[in-house]
């Protein structure tokens, strides 16, 4: 562990889970690694929170779950991201993208 | 579309929980696994990697909740467990829950059902379209008026009508209408419906669509149309015709003339009177030939119309109320009766005609009960109040015996909104149901209470439509009540520290004073409640009383009245006054008749008549003449009604057409015109219109009451029926007899058919005529000695609950008094110094209450004021009573303990 995991920016948990979803279908705890993996151990997700938000994406039709076999042939519900998922990922992504630009700017003009 | 989703998939964890539980589980314990597996890969020993994981990504338990609590439908779910625990709860107790719901019921009842009525005379609109640009058009604060006055609403004349309909400008139509009574029997008995009188744009400013056929247009409404065609309302059409689309075109008779029945109206559609419905309309145009020589068409004074319109768009009342200010001038001159006398000329000339709102239909139960009734709900409401109260304390009784597992609870974690939130659903539950039972209620007082409104000759409609206001009013009663009864015993039993109630161990040796304090208030206030409502109870019941018992001057028990109408035989005026003496000298040979007399105006009917008087045999009168009200009447009359004649002499046959005019007046008048000397002899002018008739005193009687109890004698004037010039064709007979009055009926029946078949009778009573018109007085005095019932009913509950906990709370206190030498007279003592300070706090809190809620009665009552001391005082020593007996039941028990019982308890 490089930092202390920080705390998730409210609302952007959502979107990082639909990031980790883009490339395949996956279960819960392959999202966590994935999700610690990317950020270098930076975001470090508890169980709640994360199954909380599957529950929330699901229920607005996000991403949609499947109970599959895993690699080590134990029983997992796997998420995959829905056209709508899609569609809401590329919209944040440039939305993020802007508005880190312009906090950006602003940090960096003082 | 994700809103929906959410719902399903909410609902789907909701019904099928179990399942959804079971996938949670499964997911969650994948998770974890799969990172104690890692953990393990990576050397980490079996225990500590699931130490390590539980410390990393959180307990499976927590998560759980935590994803669980995180959808809408745990809110539901929460709720639903509450509600299913207090539904436990009270079937547990199910005597306070009967008690309970019975008084919500009751309460919420009563003030359902009075508003349910409110809402129809007051608050609804007329169900037409648009009825907001619906106005009234009438002279704004007329006064009084010369001329024939007929109907109920008896606005404006045909004459100010016609002008009208000419000159406004304000509203894209108008339309005239009067309400009556049509016979519409062939022949033979009498059948009469409430009919009404419209001009033909009636039902096209309405927006009225026909149910059936066509409805009236101003082509059906043409001068001189006769009788022709008529429309019936749906009800009528129901029960008179079986729903027949036959009907259309049938032949409907109206006062014996056959109209053609063109169509029906609308089931929804009941005139624009609140409070009355119709069954036949038909064109302003046919009146003259359906009331003939009566007709009001054609009289110039004859009022016995009202005019509404439908406002311009753009128009508001106020600019359509100056436009008809300003045409006011010319159209009164256009419409002055010639036959008007010059000061009756000068008033009439100077009326200003208005515009009124009018979008909720207009109705005299309004004028009559409005106030009666927001009064009545008032008084439920202070019922509700009361209630609540006996709720609220009794909750709190509950709640102080369930501290301890609350303190249990909140010591094991429970957070107190959650708690509050359980407490609250009992009150809720509670409050719910008392709505429905108490709504289930309504429906059937308010039914009574128009049953009770109602009268044989005045039959009284009302919409009882359900609708959304009266729904909201339900249903804020009930959260309402629940707020008031349930939250502070939730906030308080909340409130509670558990180390305190655990450390208290199973009873304390007193009660901590401020937890009971709350119960004092409770109970001083329903005191002071509820001696409002006996107070108000007594001041109506004693006001009926004293019009009941008052002396009008007149018998008026065993008094038969039979309308007799003779039109149907067609008899010259010459014959009628012959026609209608030989009647009653046949009726007076019926044996049980002891007298019978004839009379225009019966006592106490509400109908009238006044005319000028101006004194001596000459001259006129400096400023108005002044008015006294008139009776036309055959020998026999004072008898009949067994009113005193004090001088002078009744008059008898030698009075007749051609002898000169003899008058019998009554005290106030002899006051009034001869200032205490005999008026015998005296002689005065009648002013009728233009002519003036000149009377002679021939006798003097006994002051009565003439149209309404409450007013005070007014100077009277009889004359003879023999020498009136406008006999009419029907006649009115006062019938006094030994016997019962029904047997009577069928022998002056039989007696009128000997004479002539055709003729028309309807009977009635005197006493029920009289009781008609204090319908309200009698509606008042019952309705609210019912409240007063019901609140110390319930006072009395609340007081004797109160005492008995307090006794209970006091056991140890009180066994230790008795074990050391205390009398049980002085125990009871004891508790009821305790009562006395509630009742007396109550009391001096009533009293004030009742006194400033008594002023809003003042004008409903007779013969006494709301602060009259007698009926306080009997309401005071009532309530002292019922409180005395309250607590006296429990402090005897107190007494009767055996104290060693007690303190081995301990």
């Amino acid at each position: 562990m490089v930092d202390k995991p920080s705390d998730l920016v409210q609302g952007t948990l959502d979107m990082l889970i639909l990031k980790t979803l883009a490339l395949e279908p996956m279960h819960g705890y392959g999202i966590a690694i994935r999700l610690e993996q990317m950020s270098q151990g930076v975001f470090r997700v508890n169980a709640g929170s994360l199954f909380v938000a599957f529950q929330r994406l699901e229920r607005v039709g996000l991403i949609k779950g499947e109970w599959r076999a895993t690699e080590n042939s134990r029983r997992a519900k796997y998420y995959a991201l829905t056209e709508r998922g899609r569609k809401r990922l590329n919209r944040e992504t440039q939305q993020w993208g802007r508005q880190v630009a312009a906090i950006a700017r602003i940090l960096e003009a003082s | 579309m994700s809103m929906l989703r959410s719902i399903t998939s909410g609902l789907r964890s909701l019904f099928r929980k179990q399942r959804v539980g079971q996938e949670l589980d499964e997911e969650l314990h994948g998770f974890l696994e799969m990172a104690t597996e890692e953990k393990i890969n990576q050397g980490v020993s079996r225990k500590d990697a699931l130490r390590e994981v539980r410390l990393e990504r959180g307990s499976l338990e927590i998560t759980k909740e935590e994803v669980r609590t995180a959808g809408w439908e745990s809110l539901v779910e929460t709720l639903w467990q509450d509600l299913r625990y207090s539904t436990r709860q009270l079937r547990a107790n199910s005597l306070f829950t009967a008690a309970a719901l019975l008084s919500l019921a009751l309460g919420i009842g009563a003030n359902t059902a009075i508003f349910q009525l409110i809402d129809a005379v007051r608050l609804r609109t007329l169900p037409v379209r648009n009825p907001q640009e619906i106005a009234k058009v009438a002279i704004d604060h007329r006064g009084g008026a010369s001329g024939n006055f007929s109907s109920r609403y008896p606005d404006l004349t045909f004459a100010m009508w016609e002008q009208i309909q000419g000159q406004q400008r304000g509203f894209s139509e108008v339309f005239a209408w009067g309400p009556t009574i049509f016979n519409i029997a062939p022949g033979g008995e009498v059948h009469n419906v409430q009919g009404l009188w419209v001009s033909g744009e009636f039902f096209e400013t309405l927006g009225v669509e026909p149910a059936l056929g066509r409805l009236l247009n101003p082509a059906d409404d043409q001068p001189g149309c006769g009788s022709a065609v008529a429309a019936i309302s749906y009800p009528f059409w129901q029960h008179e015709f079986g729903g027949e689309r036959s009907v259309v075109d049938q032949t409907l008779t109206i006062n014996r003339r056959p109209f053609r029945i063109i169509g029906v109206t609308p089931p929804d559609f009941t005139g624009v009177e609140v409070g009355r419905s119709f069954d036949v309309a038909a064109p302003l145009c046919s009146e003259p030939s359906a009331d003939q020589e009566y007709s009001l068409l054609k009289s110039r004074s004859g009022w016995w119309l009202s005019v509404m319109g439908r406002l311009k768009p753009g128009w508001t009342i106020e600019r359509a109320s100056a436009q008809l200010r300003a045409i006011s001038p010319g159209l009164f001159e256009a419409a002055l009766p010639p036959e008007f006398n010059p000061s009756n000329a000068k008033h009439f000339l100077q009326y200003k005609l208005g515009a009124f709102p009018a979008d909720s239909g207009i109705s005299y139960l309004r004028r009559d009960y409005e106030k009666p009734l927001w009064l009545l709900l008032g008084l439920a409401g202070l019922v509700l109040l009361i209630a609540s109260a006996n709720l609220a304390s009794l909750m709190l009784a509950r709640a102080s015996t369930r501290e301890r597992e609350i303190g249990v609870r909140l010591a094991l974690g429970a957070g107190r909104g959650r708690l509050i939130r359980q407490l609250l659903a009992e009150s809720l539950l509670l409050a719910l149901m008392g709505a429905a039972l108490g709504a289930l209620l309504a429906r059937n007082l308010s039914q009574v209470l128009v049953a009770s409104l109602s009268t044989q000759r005045d039959p009284l409609f009302v919409d009882f439509g359900t609708d959304w206001q009266m729904l909201g009013f339900t249903i804020g009663l009930a959260v309402l009540t629940c707020i008031l009864f349930g939250l502070a015993p939730a906030l308080r039993a909340a409130r509670v520290s558990p180390g305190v109630v655990l450390k208290e161990g199973t009873r304390g040796t007193t009660a901590g004073r401020s937890r009971f304090g709350l119960r004092r208030i409770l109970v001083v206030s329903q005191i002071a409640l509820s001696l409002a409502l006996p107070v108000g109870a007594l001041l109506f019941a004693r006001s009926l009383n004293n019009l009941v018992g008052l002396d009008a001057g007149f018998r008026q028990d065993g008094i038969l009245m039979a309308d007799i109408d003779f039109t149907p035989l067609n008899l010259p005026k010459e014959a009628r006054t012959a026609f209608a003496d030989n009647l009653l000298q046949r009726v007076r040979a019926i044996p049980g008749v002891e007298a019978a007399a004839l009379a225009s105006i019966v006592p106490l009917s509400g109908n009238g008549i006044g005319h000028d008087i101006l004194w001596g045999e000459a001259g006129e009168p400096t400023g108005d003449a002044p008015v006294a009200a008139f009776n036309i009447v055959s020998p026999g009359y004072f008898d009949t009604l067994q009113t005193k004649i004090l001088a002078g002499r009744d008059f008898d046959d030698h009075d007749k057409s051609g002898s000169p005019n003899v008058a019998i007046v009554n005290e106030a008048f002899a006051k009034q015109f001869a200032e205490g000397v005999s008026p015998l002899g005296m002689k005065f002018r009648v002013r009728r219109q233009q002519t003036t008739w000149l009377y002679e005193i021939i006798g003097l009687v006994r002051n009565t009451k003439y149209s309404d109890l409450r007013e005070d004698f007014q100077p009277i004037v009889y004359t003879a029926k023999a020498q009136y010039d406008k006999p009419g064709t029907d006649a009115q007979m006062l019938v006094r007899s030994r016997d019962g009055l029904m047997g009577i009926t069928a022998a002056i029946r039989n007696t009128a058919t000997e004479v002539n078949p055709n003729m028309d009778i309807a009977f009635s009573t005197l006493r029920t005529t009289i009781e008609d018109g204090l319908l309200r007085d009698r509606l008042m005095a019952r309705l609210s000695g019912f409240f007063a019932a019901l609140a110390l009913l319930l006072a009395v509950v609340g007081l004797y609950g109160v005492v008995s906990y307090m006794v209970a709370q006091r056991r140890n206190e009180i066994a230790i008094r008795m074990a050391l030498g205390a009398e049980p007279a002085s125990i009871v003592k004891l508790v009821m110094r305790e009562s006395g300070t509630l009742l007396l706090a109550g009391a001096l809190i009533g009293t004030a209450v009742a006194l400033a809620g008594g002023r809003a009665a003042t004008a409903m009552l007779f013969g006494l004021k709301p602060s009259d001391p007698v009926t306080l005082g009997t309401a005071l020593l009532s309530l002292s009573f019922v409180a005395a007996l309250a607590s006296l039941l429990p402090a005897e028990r107190a007494s009767r303990h055996d104290p060693m019982m007690a303190l081995r308890n301990e």
